[in-house]
């Protein structure tokens, strides 16, 4: 037998011997197995899903509706005195009188659910752009662009605080949709500069090269390969809304109505009492506080497992 | 072990073939590739161009291989893509199997692209890392309209792998689980998958380590044999393109100086360039090492943006002629049996001129 | 006794929660003054490592450095990092692969090569700017004053590798380890930094440590070759002696499969099967026995130890190949 076949079907054998050439693990099953075991992430996935439940089981949780003035007798202005922890209210109750502790509860529902929204509607905006400049290039990119390098000249806060005061009537959905326009520049720009780089990648030229229609190139290789750092920063945030949500409502830009609570808005409501009584302060910050480092830890951990460069 | 020789080549037996005698498939005239360099606040504007490939021509014949040779940024790889059409070319013309590809657009080359297809040096970077191998395989055959019924595409795929010399259990198995050898196999498969006539492949073995990549070559020659393919290989490695290349041409800042049969252009390299770049590859021999005389070319490759008057070359070369060499821009033109050479004073040279008669 | 004497050399990396690795294994070379080195092998020898650890450039977390590297009488393992930052730069120097990383890109190349002269030889920065200008012009650098006053990227690739050259002759220094100097380089470019190198052995009696995966760069420098796979030097022997007759089955499978300019154009190349992946770990067996086509069963059972097989001439293997003595001699003529 000639040499050369002899080593050819050793290398078969070898070929056929390596364990990895039949496991086929995707990035993404890599990725996870490598965050199962990060404690970063698990910390801050621990912190997100204990909000979560507790945003969703809150209305069975809360002993007291949040918008009654169940203690509005030990309420008083004249002595500035307001009602303190006792049986059946662990953490006594706000200026008027309402549960704090269902209050917190509730209030947990609507702040998730504002952050969520702006990051979703944003991250949406963001990706349309995203795509139209990275998938057309050329004048499209450019104007595109342009557009969004106002709008990031500008401060964020500055400018939700603007889009929110341009509303006839303040409500929740104003923040939200200040939250978002704020955060769609954001995703734009940075799905933009992920899509250029693989549209300068040689796997797309290999799909270009292979005739593979230019619309599936965009969908099939360029969006899927440039989504993760967006996935990363659209964790990142949810973090940035809920503080930016919560700064809006503490403006006084978010809804009037009281009656359902947000952190925000409670924290807002509470500045006049700074001195005198801190913990109708110090609760809902504290919440907002480990919420947003609940999703910084997710999302920096995400971005760690995705980094190509420590895959193994 | 090895004999070792003392001249870098051997004398061919036969008289190389003349030219133009087969049949060609690809066929380029005075291609051009010219890069606008922009610059601007708001809106670009274009300042000045890189002249990547400046007037290249060259024929390769069906089932042969045509490799082209030369340093980083001599426009080898941008050549290789305006022949696929992957770079739209400034001027010129491409010429497949008779039919111009130089203004075609669409689904008209998308369709082309099923009789020509690309094999690259980045193995990882080259494939989608989020595809497993079955679907970067399927979805050429897609492009293509190719899979008919999962059996057959199943049957096909298979004896894709085994054509490469991999295990059909690679199917399964994502990009970044293979080694950078197993991996160019796959790129490779990928490429045969839908029965191309003109494979180029730039520098697929330049990224391997040097035990893999006589691996790799080997299956590339079993594979042209087997499916009668013609090859571009472009590679700066000297000895890679004499290894695989029947026919060699040199490019130096975005033209060709000099083409030829591979083994005439070894034996009896006549642009200076070339003679010094040949020089230039060490041989792992110290015997041939030591003995060999080597042209050190002096200062660096001029910009592409701003090449130099008359020969392109002259700046570097020893044997250069002020007044001639810095104002006159050489032609391509045969020396006898379809050597072809861009050089004034490519015979002088040859009879063995010293560089300092040059004066 | 050699300028360099490194012995029984490991470098394993602990990194929590997962295995240790063994990249360098029981290395031992010596680096007599004058001389060219050669450490060959493949991604993943160990090669680097090997010339990080003598540098005393590994990270201190997460590595395990042992064994004795010796310059110049004096032992270099477990110095204090004041005592290696003395010595590096002075008495031993390293060029990298890449030159564009290694220098610093908002520095002017004029301070980063007479800042080494004035920490190490406690010049003025008017003397060291001076002796900076003829050290660019020494490695052939055309106008070395404009060039001592621009920066990295505006220099070409062969530009910078000379720069960095000189940044590791500014002080002398007696050992110079050049790791894949001219990998990113183009042949014509390659071949004018390979001179410069061979003159500067020669001149001024520099030991290199020259590392390369490139057989034909280690023909052409190196007076003494050691061949590595998978951390341990697989062969060891004489240039001459081992590209006439090379003894190991690796060394023999890296010659015979990378395609040359003087061998027959279309003769089949015979490459080694597998890549570097496919290795058993040394405490079993030999480590490139998956790959080796005259592997013996004992191959895989028992690691070989190294052998001393003629002069200067060290061998690991269970089964090399045969020699035959006259050829290497009649190669000589």
């Amino acid at each position: 037998m000639l040499p050369g076949t002899r080593r050819g079907r050793r290398l078969d054998e070898l070929a056929e011997s390596t364990p990895t050439t039949t496991a086929g693990v995707s990035l993404a099953a890599s990725a996870w197995r490598r965050l199962r075991r990060n404690p970063t992430f698990l910390v801050g996935a621990g912190i997100i899903a204990a909000f979560a439940l507790l945003a969703l089981v809150s209305p069975l949780l809360a002993a007291h509706d949040p918008a009654l003035r169940l203690l509005e007798d030990q309420v008083s202005r004249a002595d500035n005195r307001i009602p303190a922890p006792q049986p059946g209210f662990p953490l006594g109750g706000d200026q008027y009188g309402r549960p704090l502790l269902s209050r917190l509860l509730i209030g947990s529902q609507q702040t998730l659910l504002v952050a969520l929204t702006a990051t979703v509607l944003g991250l949406g905006g963001g990706l349309t752009l995203g795509i139209l400049a990275g998938a057309f290039g050329g004048w499209v990119d450019t104007l595109v662009m342009r557009v969004v390098d106002v709008l990031l000249s500008v401060p964020s806060l500055l400018l939700a605080v603007s889009i929110g005061a341009l509303f006839q009537q303040q409500s929740r959905f104003t923040v939200i949709i200040a939250v978002a326009t704020v955060q769609i520049p954001v995703f734009g720009r940075l799905l933009r500069g992920t899509m250029l780089a693989q549209r300068a990648s040689d796997h797309v030229l290999a799909a270009r090269a292979l005739g593979v229609p230019e619309r599936s190139v965009v969908f099939r290789h360029m969006l899927p390969n440039a989504l993760g750092p967006v996935v990363v920063q659209a964790t990142l945030m949810l973090a940035v809304a809920i503080i930016d949500a919560a700064a809006l409502s503490f403006l006084g830009l978010g809804s009037a109505d009281t009656s359902t609570p947000e952190w925000g808005q409670m924290l807002g409501s509470a500045q006049d009492f700074f001195d005198t009584h801190p913990q109708l302060a110090f609760w809902p910050a504290g919440c907002i506080i480990v919420v947003a480092l609940g999703f910084t830890l997710v999302g920096e951990s995400l971005r760690e497992a995705l980094d190509p460069k420590k895959r193994r | 072990m090895t004999e070792p020789t003392p001249s870098p080549a051997r004398r061919p037996e036969a008289a190389p073939p003349p030219e133009h005698t087969g049949d060609a498939l690809v066929e380029l005239d005075e291609v051009c590739v010219h890069y606008p360099i922009r610059r601007g606040v708001v809106f670009d504007r274009t300042v000045g161009w890189v002249y990547a490939v400046d007037g290249v021509s060259l024929r390769i014949e069906r089932g042969r291989t045509y490799g082209l040779v030369g340093e980083s940024g001599c426009g080898k790889s941008t050549l290789g893509k305006a022949l696929l059409r992957l770079e739209r070319p400034t001027s010129g013309s491409i010429r497949f199997d008779g039919i111009e590809l130089s203004d075609m657009s669409g689904r008209r080359l998308r369709r082309m692209r099923r009789r020509m297809q690309m094999v690259f040096q980045d193995t990882l970077s080259s494939l989608d890392p989020r595809q497993s191998v079955e679907s970067l395989l399927v979805e050429a055959l897609r492009a293509h309209g190719l899979d008919e019924g999962s059996e057959s595409t199943d049957r096909l795929l298979r004896e894709l792998l085994s054509a490469v010399g991999l295990p059909a259990g690679a199917l399964r198995g994502y990009p970044h689980e293979f080694s950078g050898g197993q991996r160019q196999r796959i790129g490779i498969a990928r490429a045969l998958a839908v029965r191309p006539e003109l494979v180029v492949a730039d520098e697929p073995v330049s990224a391997l380590d040097v035990s893999v990549q006589a691996q790799v070559l080997n299956v590339l020659r079993d594979l042209q044999e087997r499916f009668g393919l013609t090859y571009l290989v472009i590679a700066h490695d000297l000895a890679v393109v004499r290894h695989v290349a029947d026919r060699v041409g040199v490019m130096y800042l975005g033209v060709l100086v000099e083409e030829s049969d591979s083994d005439v252009l070894y034996e009896r390299p006549m642009h200076p360039y070339t003679r010094a770049l040949l020089s230039a590859v060490p041989v792992p021999d110290p015997e041939v090492e030591d003995r060999r005389e080597r042209i050190l070319l002096p200062g660096d490759l001029p910009s592409p943006a701003a090449p130099p008057s008359g020969c392109r070359f002259h700046t570097r070369c020893p044997w250069s002629r002020p007044g001639v060499c810095d104002v006159e821009r050489p032609s391509l033109r045969d020396v006898g049996g379809g050597h072809l050479v861009a050089c004034h004073y490519a015979e002088s040279i040859e009879r063995g001129r010293s560089p300092a008669e040059s004066g | 006794m050699a300028l360099l004497e490194v012995r029984d050399l490991a470098v394993r990396f602990v990194r929590r929660g997962e295995p240790t690795v063994a990249a360098v294994d029981g290395v031992s070379f010596d680096v007599p003054a004058g001389r060219t080195v050669g450490l060959v092998g493949e991604s993943g020898c160990g090669k680097s490592v090997t010339s990080l650890a003598v540098m005393g450039l590994l990270p201190r977390d997460g590595t395990e450095v042992s064994g004795s590297v010796v310059l110049d009488g004096t032992e270099l393992l477990g110095l204090s990092r004041r005592e290696w930052d003395r010595r590096r730069g002075s008495e031993m120097s390293m060029v990298f692969q890449d030159p564009l990383t290694s220098l610093n890109p908002v520095v002017p190349l004029g301070i980063q090569v007479s800042e080494v002269m004035e920490r190490h030889r406690g010049m003025s920065r008017r003397v060291a700017t001076r002796e900076a200008e003829s050290l660019l012009d020494r490695v052939g650098i055309p106008d070395p004053r404009r060039r001592l006053r621009e920066y990295s990227h505006q220099l070409s690739g062969g530009m910078r590798q000379r720069a960095l050259i000189a940044m590791a002759l500014a002080c002398r220094p007696r050992l110079l380890i050049a790791d894949e100097p001219t990998t990113a380089l183009d042949v014509t470019i390659q071949a004018q930094i390979l001179s410069l190198l061979r003159e500067l052995v020669a001149e001024t009696g520099t030991a290199l440590v020259l590392i390369t995966h490139d057989l034909g760069v280690v023909a052409g420098m190196c007076d003494e070759v050691n061949v590595l796979y998978a951390g341990r030097i697989v062969e060891c022997a004489d240039r001459h002696a081992l590209f006439a007759a090379p003894r190991h089955p690796y060394t023999a499978g890296l010659l015979e499969s990378v395609p040359r300019l003087d061998t027959p154009r279309g003769q089949r190349l015979a490459p080694i099967a597998g890549s570097v992946e496919d290795n058993i770990p040394w405490s079993v067996g030999c480590a490139f026995s998956p790959r080796c086509a005259s592997a013996l069963p004992v191959c895989s059972e028992r690691s070989p130890a190294v052998e001393t097989v003629g002069p200067g001439r060290l061998l690991r293997c269970h089964n090399p190949l045969d020699t035959d003595v006259g050829n290497t001699e009649s190669s000589h003529d």
